[in-house]
């Protein structure tokens, strides 16, 4: 094939990718940054900044994002094909189209918090739903990133505004300080994940993931001990990165600070949006390097003659010949996938490991928090924790139970879907109070029930939620999590996902006493002379109406389970 | 236990008697908070239609199945929907004899507990609406068949009840509401790991090569049973039935020994599921909860919380520890007497050195419940080894019987006390034993109540403490001399600790303690209270029939259910071992006793 051969192709197959005329494509972040771009322009005029544009011209573009990124489509009968865009660096599959409605439903429902609450003000509000929408299309690229440079790109992307956003309170020490904290702790991440990558693909000779893990499964018996210890360390540094994103112990120390030093709907945004894009990141890379997909990838060109840049089927690396060329042709995907059992371990070892410590360490932090963000900073480091938890099992059943580990990955849909609702709705409270009552210390919360009956009791709602409570909707997230673990206990008798097990139920019952002690102040307590002094209307009416609607699905979530499950098991089908 | 259970048309209504109270709940909401009379006789009112449904049942025999029919052991009024199919859960309600009487139970001290609730006077509307979810909570754990539904509503009482001992509580109430819901989470997320063991363990595939007529009859959805005469991966299930029916009837849960050496998933998660149903009834060691929680709660609460929420860990254990886990009970049987009756000394030895009358109730409870898991621990074919006189089911179905009994009389009595020590405290706000005194004179009616409800508390004959007492010392007297003996011994006891708080109450010469001059007669509201509660005392104490006939047939069924298991798993256990026992007498002579004749 020559060079010109090749433009040809990455100018067909980019057209194709950006706007197909079937599919969804890369439409949806199209959308997203025609909708920036429409922003920033409408601010240039005069006419732009004196009315509030930015809210409805927002919504606008989120919801035209859901409309052609047709989750629908993707997670009914008859989903379209995994297609791979942009010769092979991004993936669209049913698992992109999932987490894509969630990452634009997340940031639907934190535009209209910020509506509510006011904290850009009308002239910072441009500049705060650019960086959302900017931060967004990161994070739908972390979904569907299937080359290791795409990887990193979108963790920037997708991280870079998430600075800005911590520091948006202006004149606020501490809201700088947060930004400041989070930048630098996030470009050391963001450097050793880079080293990582250069250091996987240098040995590798590719980053284009399925390739990388076929060169691992057919290479890793032949390589030395050297270079096994560099594919070993590049793994780790990668791995850095992530757990970054997923504020995943010991990269979980951002996360208390920042969280307390931005604004509550930051928080919102950080732990709902942000750790869903890691999560199916870390899905992503995982299944990326564990596995390699059994269905034949289509391409959205046309490809009886395509040489594609990264395909797995032609790619046939140069050195393996010389060492057993017989062999290396006749191995199938099967066999591949056999080949890969060394590095699955590695990557379950290391999940298991980061999720248990995560998880028992958020839930053993938040005893002490006498502020509110803090402590719902930590109990998101523990439900990150969770949610990692049902990977491995879905890594270990992938070969031998293709049907439990979709159930495996289709737990930690589910369990993302309810902690939006649970985290946007808790993370709301937090900042309709802070508007009235001034304050995010846990103890000025007293009493409050008295003041403002409806808000408490949703809140309550959510904190049970959190705690994994029936019939609320986190104990559905959690059951299928935890039905994940000990189906892959039971399937492949791996102590260690007893072990996940053991730990995710014990740290459960951990959890219980910081998430009640709040529900205790603002319900049992009564108010101090220390207190604030409050005024009469706690809650805004519209602010108590956007409380109420968002703990409507906690309940209805778990009545209305068998469709939510199922779109999260359409999620799965794709991924292997 | 399993049985052949058939969808009535009209099954929806006694699921419709489970939400009346969630549904009362939601209309209470709108109601103003200022109307608190209203409210109050609003759910007087719906306790009152949960309680009279439930009775109707009895009375009435609609010809729709709609009826509850002594004779009959399986289970009746069913009703099945699919709920989450990808996990086959189902949404499945039914009830059979030993569910109804605790249905009836519930109800009856329901109403009650909102009778005496007229003493609450703060946030009257939000405690009206706590009680209502509550109830539901415990009407649904009594009719849930299915497990995942079991344990919703297992959870579900979690919340109303830690506000409801959290708000309307003594002054320690924070510390015995948080240390109510540890406790109970705990015990609950055990229960989770082996209801997730046993799921991804059960295969209605193996069930229907086993049993193909049983597997039918069980309520599973007809996607299930079509889908398991085919070949292909396990078909799980949660449905408490088909689970029992595997758990008797295959090897499915005893087929792979998991970490120790001999142990199954069958040991595993009798013993996860035991320890979450022992900490709701309470049993020594986990019993600490409840004396707090007790002393704390206001008195209509206590009286739930014994009368009832104790009766759920009897249940969940004869409901879901037995059957579904035969073999862990059959190697664990002598473990769940021993617990059973250290918990009736313990309790009774703490009772003793009580000085706080609430508090001194509270370990009587502890006692009386320990009765409750001796009866259900009780299966003398665990230790019958091939002695066929205790491979019969009459020792054990005795022993269930008493338990259920003693359930039964538990929740009237216990209640009954509760309700008589906050009567006293309502009007002296005191419950310390050693400032009482003198009450029968002061209070004559009221000390003529309490004493009847004190004596069968102690299990006075003619009263309904006795016959439950009676059924399980008798019952364990095969199953080991030793036990029964202590258990009998714990009578003494008992009344030791009674007739004491009696005679420090309502005997003596004067009252000395603080606010005599509250001292009121009864009013009508208490009396209406008290006289139900003893008119069952003695009814039960002297026609035990009356609630035996209920739970006879399906607590014989679950017993020869299980004896025929225990019959097969003896035999199949001495078939391998008979061998190289028989060989070992050949090479010892010595223990082999013969005739010098035969030289």
């Amino acid at each position: 094939m020559d060079f010109g051969q090749v433009i040809t192709q990455v100018i067909g197959d980019s057209q194709q990718s950006l706007w197909p005329a079937v599919g969804s494509g890369f439409k949806p972040e199209i959308v997203l940054c025609i909708t920036l771009f429409v922003l920033l322009i409408a601010k240039c005029f005069t006419w732009g900044t004196r009315i509030d544009l930015a809210f409805p011209l927002t919504c606008i573009g989120l919801c035209l994002s859901v409309y052609v990124a047709e989750p629908w489509n993707y997670l009914g009968d008859g989903a379209p094909p995994r297609t791979e865009l942009f010769t092979g660096m991004l993936v669209l599959d049913s698992f992109t189209a999932f987490f894509r409605a969630i990452l634009l439903l997340s940031a639907l429902l934190l535009v209209i918090l910020t509506q509510i609450t006011g904290v850009p003000d009308l002239s910072d509000a441009t500049d705060f739903f650019c960086l959302v929408l900017g931060a967004i299309v990161g994070l739908c690229l972390m979904a569907s990133a299937n080359h290791a440079l795409m990887i990193f790109l979108a963790v920037e992307i997708a991280s870079i505004p998430s600075y800005v956003l911590a520091g948006l309170l202006e004149n606020q020490r501490r809201s700088s300080e947060a930004a400041l904290k989070y930048s630098i702790y996030g470009a050391g991440a963001a450097g050793v994940m880079l080293y990582g990558i250069s250091l996987l693909t240098g040995v590798l000779n590719t980053a284009h993931l399925p390739s990388m893990a076929q060169e691992l499964a057919t290479q890793w018996p032949v390589y030395e001990a050297d270079t096994r210890w560099v594919l070993v360390m590049g793994g780790l540094m990668l791995g850095v990165g992530l757990a970054f994103k997923l504020s995943a112990v010991p990269f979980h120390f951002w996360c208390p600070d920042v969280f307390e030093g931005s604004a509550a709907e930051i928080g919102a945004f950080l732990s709902v949006a942000s750790k869903a894009g890691a999560l199916a990141l870390l899905v992503r890379v995982s299944f990326g390097f564990g596995l390699l997909n059994v269905e034949p990838m289509h391409f959205p060109t046309d490809t009886n003659s395509r040489a594609g840049m990264f395909s797995v089927t032609d790619k046939v690396p140069s050195d393996v010949s010389s060492h057993n060329p017989s062999e290396s042709d006749s191995l199938n995907v099967t066999d591949l996938n056999h080949r890969l059992a060394p590095t699955r371990n590695f990557i379950i070892c290391l999940i298991s490991l980061v999720a248990m410590i995560t998880c028992t360490f958020g839930n053993l932090a938040a005893y002490g928090q006498t502020n509110i963000k803090r402590l719902l900073a930590y109990s998101t480091i523990a439900h990150a924790g969770y949610m990692m938890m049902a990977v491995p099992p879905a890594l270990a059943m992938a070969t031998t139970d293709a049907s439990g580990a979709r159930y495996a990955i289709a737990a930690l849909g589910m369990y993302i879907l309810t902690y939006v609702f649970m985290n946007v709705g808790v993370f709301a409270v937090v900042a309709l109070l802070r508007n009235s009552l001034g304050s995010e210390e846990i103890a000025d919360y007293a009493g409050l029930i008295r003041n403002a009956p409806l808000t408490v009791i949703c809140f309550s709602l959510m904190m049970f939620s959190l705690l994994g409570i029936p019939p609320l909707a986190g104990f559905i997230g959690k059951f299928a999590v935890f039905g994940a673990l000990t189906d892959g206990w039971r399937s492949t008798g791996s102590p260690l996902l007893l072990g996940l097990l053991v730990v995710g139920g014990l740290n459960t019952a951990l959890s219980v006493y910081y998430y009640l002690r709040v529900i205790k102040v603002m319900t049992f307590d009564r108010e101090t002379d220390s207190t604030r002094p409050r005024p009469l209307s706690v809650i805004s009416p519209l602010g108590a109406c956007y409380v109420f609607a968002i703990s409507v699905p906690l309940l209805a979530i778990t009545v209305m389970a068998a469709p939510l499950h199922k779109w999260s098991l359409a999620a799965a089908l794709q991924l292997f | 236990m399993y049985t052949a259970t058939e969808p009535s048309s009209l099954g929806w209504i006694p699921s419709l008697i489970v939400f009346l109270p969630a549904l009362g709940a939601l209309l209470l909401a709108l109601f103003p908070s200022k109307s608190d009379q209203a409210i109050r006789f609003f759910t007087l009112a719906i306790t009152i239609a949960v309680f009279v449904t439930l009775a109707a049942f009895l009375i009435f025999d609609t010809g729709h199945g709609l009826t509850f029919r002594t004779d009959e052991a399986g289970m009746q009024n069913v009703y099945v929907q699919p709920w989450i199919p990808s996990f086959n859960i189902q949404y499945f309600m039914g009830m059979d004899g030993i569910s109804f009487p605790l249905l009836a139970l519930t109800a009856f001290v329901s109403v009650l507990a909102m009778g005496a609730s007229w003493s609450i006077q703060k946030h009257v509307k939000a405690y009206c609406i706590l009680f209502l979810l509550l109830e539901t909570g415990m009407l649904g754990v009594f009719m849930a068949l299915d497990f995942f539904l079991f344990y919703v509503f297992w959870e579900v009482m979690l919340l109303p009840m830690y506000f409801l001992i959290g708000v309307w509580g003594g002054p320690r109430r924070e510390y015995a509401a948080i240390k109510f819901f540890l406790y109970t989470l705990l015990g609950s997320v055990l229960m989770l790991i082996a209801i997730l063991m046993l799921y991804f363990q059960s295969d209605v595939r193996t069930l229907a090569k086993a049993q193909p007529d049983l597997v039918t009859k069980l309520s599973l959805p007809s996607e299930v049973l079509t889908e398991a005469t085919k070949e292909g991966a396990p078909l799980h299930t949660f449905n408490i039935q088909a689970l029992a029916a595997m758990g008797q009837h295959t090897d499915l849960f005893s087929n792979k020994e998991v970490l120790f050496d001999g142990w199954t998933i069958q040991h595993w998660a009798f013993i996860l599921l035991f320890i979450g149903f022992a900490v709701k009834v309470p049993s020594v060691p986990v019993h600490t909860w409840l004396p707090d929680a007790h002393v704390e709660a206001p008195t209509p609460i206590s009286m739930i919380l014994a009368g009832v929420l104790l009766k759920m860990g009897g249940y969940g254990i004869l409901r879901i520890c037995y059957p579904i886990c035969p073999l862990g009970g059959f190697d664990f049987a002598y473990g769940v007497c021993l617990v059973g009756v250290i918990s009736m000394v313990y309790g009774a030895f703490a009772a003793l050195a009580q000085k706080d009358f609430k508090r001194l109730v509270a370990y009587s409870s502890v006692s009386h419940m320990g009765y409750v898991v001796l009866g259900l621990g009780v299966w003398s074919a665990a230790i019958a080894d091939g002695n066929p006189d205790l491979m019969t089911s009459s020792y054990w179905n005795q022993g269930i019987q008493g338990a259920m009994f003693q359930m039964i009389a538990h929740g009237i009595s216990s209640a009954g006390m509760f309700f008589m020590v906050g009567v006293i405290y309502d009007r002296v706000h005191h419950r310390n034993l050693d400032q009482f005194g003198g009450l029968f004179g002061k209070m004559p009616l009221y000390a003529g109540l309490a004493i009847p409800i004190f004596f069968a508390g102690l299990g006075l004959p003619g009263l309904c403490g006795f016959i439950g007492e009676v059924f399980v010392v008798l019952a364990v007297w095969k199953f080991s001399q030793v036990l029964a003996i202590i258990s009998a011994f714990v009578v003494i006891l008992t009344a030791g600790y009674i007739l004491w708080a009696i005679q420090r109450v309502y005997l003596g010469a004067e009252y000395k303690g603080p606010h005599p001059e509250a001292l009121t007669p009864l009013n009508l509201r208490e009396v209406s209270i008290a006289v139900p509660l003893i008119i069952f005392a003695v009814l039960f104490g002297v026609m035990p029939t009356l609630v035996l006939q209920y739970m006879d047939k399906s607590i014989s069924l679950q017993a020869d259910q299980l004896t025929a298991w225990a019959r097969e798993h003896d035999e199949h256990k001495s078939e391998p071992s008979s061998v190289p026992a028989l060989a070992q007498t050949e090479t010892l002579p010595i223990f082999k006793f013969t005739k010098p004749t035969d030289r």
